[in-house]
């Protein structure tokens, strides 16, 4: 049988004096990596297997051992780089489309970390978080035109009928991630540290699992183009409503769920049989223009009786902006825009890496031009695609974003070292798998913990760069490029960005 | 209202301690033949081979009866229970009435009639005072050679205590393998080669004819055979049978080859409770009641006979067969019958040096057998707490 | 009476209480001198169960009415009034293995380091957690006072 050419990407080093044998790395790797020889009485490692997830170090009693990359060196060459050549190794041998999973990891520009924030000084005081009252709170929907409100000696009621909001203590949204991309210990993590938080999460295109009706209030209910698991009380049970035309890590395609990651649970909740492969086309088949959109739009309203927000989720791609506004005119409340960096549990590597363009700009784009016809106020927008720290919060939301969805961010929260290897259904985490031996890793009490608290540390960090604005409401925030500024950019890049040069008063 | 036991060991300290949780006012008497504060029965054999010393004979601390406020009655024989008259006759004439009464008199040992039984150097040995009437006698004769008449737990255990002793100690065993009540043949056989190891020698299928005395003493055996074995001592180590010789049929306490209770240790005499080795209850594997003679089934029969004695109602589940032994250096555990072919039953050997890791179902009980990581030790048994 | 319980839910099968049990329970208190210097090695005084996806940690209830005290014919198991742990004085202990035979979760062992004594949890009484608790990486198992 001819040699596959491939190489392992990591490599194991144990030092042999620390490491005792109790063979906890052996029993912890799904790859099965870790092998105790009981003749000799020590565990040695067959790294072909290794994904570099670190569940291994990270529980090894001991510290005997770490993981490194690989160090086999191909001769330099910045155009036919490693990942190039064993790119190709893969496909010789396989004849397959490459699966990869997580957001893009290519070293294209991340203009967040060309983007710096304000602070006040002397001519304009500075809030102190800890002492003021700071306002995150943050009202996700379509927004009047003009507000009617009559006054009386004693308050102020308002006359206007408001369409239906959705409230969040801090603006920040997990991420659509599908039941069945993920485990149900990790979805019932972030459904209960949404509801701990009072944010919301998204189902993704999986449905919802009977027993987090109880988490509807905090929910959104995705309805991607598989229409999984969509039926009345789905619909009925979720705070809003989603329609998924794209995502970040795969625009134009849709989901893919390998059938290994397809037991019982799954099938049931998606409505689908078990064990086979949960492909959802590339286009919703009843969407094929905008007035297809808005019909569906309006379909969900009516079946929710107008009492619920519907969003609509897109991938940044070249014409954003004009498909935003058309989006926003056919009667979506919130849209949610999905940059190149965005996460997936599986998607062909070439569209992950090379199809789409970055949140930044993107975002900048669709506000101003959403500003520009004057119909910004009829629906929230919300950024996705990597956002990794609270800075980035604040920065895209000074673009113009209302809130953020984190995806990749909460998964590593819960204990993901974005190996990759979500699509092969072996998480060792317990996030991105169905194995009922590796799902119990996830203990979904201290996952909602750890989500609780990246989402309090973000928020603090939040009102803290907030007041060193000056500013004491996000809402004060909201698309005041004004505090930003750009740094190692180019005039086409500013002016995309719609930010002056760092310098620039 | 007098509460009384007889007996004085696991099942009366069991009652003792149950009656005590739930009545501590009325008074508890307590007789015994033996001379000594309630001791551990088992240990005697380690007490002949120098492994415990006396002081650690005592089951509870010396002042127990003091604590619980029980008058205990010493080197009393109690004749005959009458159950229509609620009182004991004790010998030398007396009488002690009763409300409430436990008979926990426990085994005694069954003795062949061998011609020659009456020699000195002839031992049974269910008791502290046979370890020390043994000692003395081997250390007054220097005994070489012992023979131990009986391959059964108490049979290896007073082995056991010979050898460490310096005694050279030959095994007769009726059946034809030592253990034969508790062992199936592969651990029967796996015992007995670890006693031929350490220089025991064992005859199975046989028995012994005769005794034949040398100066008043123990000096030889016949076999069945017509074989001859010399030896300085000899122990019967055959079996106990329940100890029943108080009780009568006609008085109304119905008896098998012990004492019938039922789930509550109830005797068919009113307010008789009856717990230990001397009683036949319930079975829980074979679902018959018969005699299991070990130490923590007595304790709690005597306990659920006290509670029950005391006016809270308490039920005995039942017993296991089961018990542990030591044979010289190797540990064992048995649990089921296996001369009974029964579902579920199945015996236990271990050895040192070879891994035993085996799982079971146990019949008619919710138990399970754990699988043991330890290199000697195979298993265990569920009994309800 | 703080008790140890398990989650078997969320026990991963890793086994480091066992690890960590047995470096407790060791003369030397490090983990590297006890598994390779130290011999014959300690014995973990919990064991995890396991079947399938199925695991648990499995040490000494502590039961209120336990068996072990009832079987004990030297008296050497007892009850420390403290913690209401169960412990076992290994003067006292003859090494009968009765307790081994009687407890009905198979959580007694044979101490193997060369006196004959057994080998049980003993809650960790110089702790202020038992290690195993401590130690468990997915919070499976847990020290707190539940009521029977």
């Amino acid at each position: 049988m001819a040699s596959n050419l491939l190489l392992p990407e990591f490599r194991v080093d144990r030092d042999e004096e620390r490491c005792i044998a109790c063979q906890v790395c052996v029993r912890q790797c799904a790859n099965d990596v870790h092998i105790y020889d009981e003749e000799e009485d020590r565990v040695y490692s067959d790294e072909s297997r290794c994904v570099g997830c670190h569940r291994c170090v990270t529980l090894c009693p001991i510290q005997a051992f770490t993981v490194r990359c690989h160090p086999l060196d191909f001769r330099p060459n910045a155009n036919w780089t490693p990942q190039a050549i064993t790119d190709i190794f893969k496909q010789a041998e396989t004849g397959g489309v490459l699966l990869t999973g997580m957001g893009c990891d290519r070293p294209y520009p991340i203009y967040f970390d060309h983007i710096l924030l304000n602070a006040s000084q002397v001519t304009n005081p500075t809030i102190d978080p800890l002492r003021e009252p700071m306002e995150l709170r943050t009202y996700l929907g379509r927004k009047p035109d003009r507000v009617e409100v009559t006054l009386t000696a004693q308050e102020v009621e308002m006359k206007t009928k408001l369409a239906p909001q959705l409230t969040l203590e801090t603006p920040i949204l997990f991420s659509a991630m599908s039941y069945g991309s993920i485990s149900y210990n990790a979805c019932l993590s972030l459904a209960r540290a949404a509801r701990e938080c009072s944010i919301l999460y998204n189902t993704g295109e999986g449905g919802l699992h009977r027993s987090l009706y109880e988490y509807g209030p905090y929910t959104i209910a995705q309805l991607a183009s598989g229409r999984f698991g969509v039926h009345p009380e789905y619909l009925q049970v979720a705070a809003a409503l989603e329609i998924r035309i794209g995502q970040g890590a795969r625009p134009g395609i849709g989901g893919h769920l390998p059938g290994e990651k397809v037991p019982a649970e799954i099938s049931q909740t998606r409505m689908i049989p078990q064990g086979t492969d949960a492909l959802s086309p590339a286009p919703h088949h009843d969407i094929y223009s905008i007035e297809d959109l808005r019909q569906l739009i309006y379909a969900l309203k009516e079946a929710t009786n107008y009492t619920k927000p519907v969003s609509v989720k897109i991938a940044a791609v070249h014409n954003v902006a004009p498909i935003a506004s058309d989006m926003v005119r056919a009667g979506a409340d919130i849209i949610a825009i999905d940059g190149l960096r965005g996460g997936t549990g599986a998607a062909p590597s070439v569209i992950r890496n090379n199809v789409g363009i970055p949140i930044e700009l993107a975002f900048a784009a669709v506000d101003a031009g959403l500003r520009a016809e004057g119909i910004r106020h009829q629906a929230s927008v919300v950024a996705a695609g990597s956002i990794r720290n609270s800075a980035d919060v604040v920065k895209v939301i000074a673009l113009g974003a209302d809130a953020v969805y984190i995806g990749t961010g909460a998964l590593v929260a819960l204990g993901c070292h974005l190996c990759q290897k979500c699509y092969t259904g072996k998480c060792n985490w317990g996030i991105a798998t169905q194995d009922p031996y590796l799902t119990k890793r996830l203990n979904p009490n201290i996952g909602t913990r750890r989500l609780t608290n990246l989402i309090h540390a973000w928020s603090l960090e939040i009102k803290e760069m907030l007041g060193g604005t000056g500013i004491n409401a996000i809402e004060s925030l909201r698309g005041n490029r004004d505090h930003l500024r750009g740094v190692g950019l180019n005039e086409v890049q500013l002016r995309t960005l719609g930010i002056k040069a760092a310098g620039e008063a | 209202m007098r509460y009384v036991i007889i007996g004085n060991s696991a099942a009366a300290v069991g009652a003792i301690e149950a009656i005590r949780r739930y009545d501590q006012d009325n008074p508890i008497t307590l007789i015994a033949d033996e001379p000594h504060p309630t001791y551990s029965r088992p240990l005697i054999t380690y007490l002949l081979g120098g492994l415990v010393s006396e002081e650690r004979m005592l089951y509870r601390p010396p002042d127990f009866y003091q604590q619980y406020e029980v008058e205990p009655m010493l080197r009393v024989w109690v004749v005959q229970v009458e159950p229509q008259e609620r009182e004991l006759t004790l010998a030398g004439g007396g009488t002690l009435s009763y409300d409430k009464l436990l008979i926990s008199t426990g085994g005694v040992p069954f003795v062949p009639s061998v011609p020659g039984g009456d020699l000195e150097g002839i031992f049974t040995f269910t008791r502290w005072d046979d370890a020390r009437r043994m000692r003395h006698f081997i250390e007054a004769y220097g005994v070489q050679r012992a023979l131990v008449v009986g391959g059964g737990f108490i049979g290896l255990k007073t082995t056991e205590g010979l050898l460490a002793q310096g005694i050279r100690v030959t095994i007769i065993e009726l059946a034809d393998g030592i253990l034969s009540a508790s062992f199936d043949r592969t651990a029967s056989h796996l015992a007995e080669a670890i006693l031929r190891r350490e220089g025991v020698e064992v005859r199975t299928g046989t028995t012994v004819q005769e005794i034949i005395g040398r100066v008043g003493k123990v000096g030889h055996v016949i076999l069945q055979e017509g074989e001859r074995l010399e030896c300085d001592l000899l122990v019967f180590a055959i079996g106990v049978r329940p100890n029943t010789a108080l009780v009568s049929q006609e008085a109304g306490i119905a008896t098998n080859r012990g004492i019938l209770v039922d789930d509550q240790m109830r005797t068919t005499a009113p307010d008789v409770y009856a717990a230990g080795d001397v009683v036949e209850a319930l079975d829980m594997l074979l679902g018959v009641r018969r005699t299991i003679a070990i130490w923590p089934l007595a304790y709690r029969q005597g306990y659920v006979a006290g509670c029950n004695m005391a006016g809270a109602e308490r039920e005995y589940e039942g017993g296991l067969p089961m018990n542990s032994v030591e044979v010289c250096g190797v540990p064992t555990e048995m649990v089921g019958t296996p001369t009974l072919r029964r579902r579920g039953t199945k015996s236990w050997r271990s050895s040192t040096g070879r891994r035993w890791r085996t799982r079971s179902w146990c019949c008619g009980t919710s138990g399970w057998w754990g699988p043991s990581s330890s290199a000697t030790l195979t298993g265990r048994v569920f009994t309800p707490a | 009476m703080k008790r140890i319980y398990v989650n078997e839910e969320y026990c991963i099968g890793c086994r480091l209480c066992e690890i960590h049990c047995l470096v407790q329970h060791s003369r030397s208190k490090k983990i590297i001198k006890a598994f390779k210097e130290e011999m014959p090695r300690a014995l973990p005084r919990v064991l995890v169960e396991e079947e399938g996806a199925l695991s648990f940690a499995m040490q000494c209830r502590h039961c209120a009415e336990a068996p072990c005290i009832k079987a004990c014919i030297t008296v050497a198991i007892h009850r420390d009034d403290l913690t209401g742990a169960i412990l076992c004085d290994e003067e006292k202990c003859v090494g009968c293995w009765m307790c081994i035979m009687v407890c009905p979760f198979g959580a007694i062992r044979r101490n193997v380091e060369g006196r004959k004594a057994i080998s049980k949890c003993d809650l960790c009484y110089v702790e202020e957690t038992p290690v195993c608790v401590a130690h468990c990486p997915n919070e499976a198992l847990v020290y707190e006072e539940r009521e029977v």
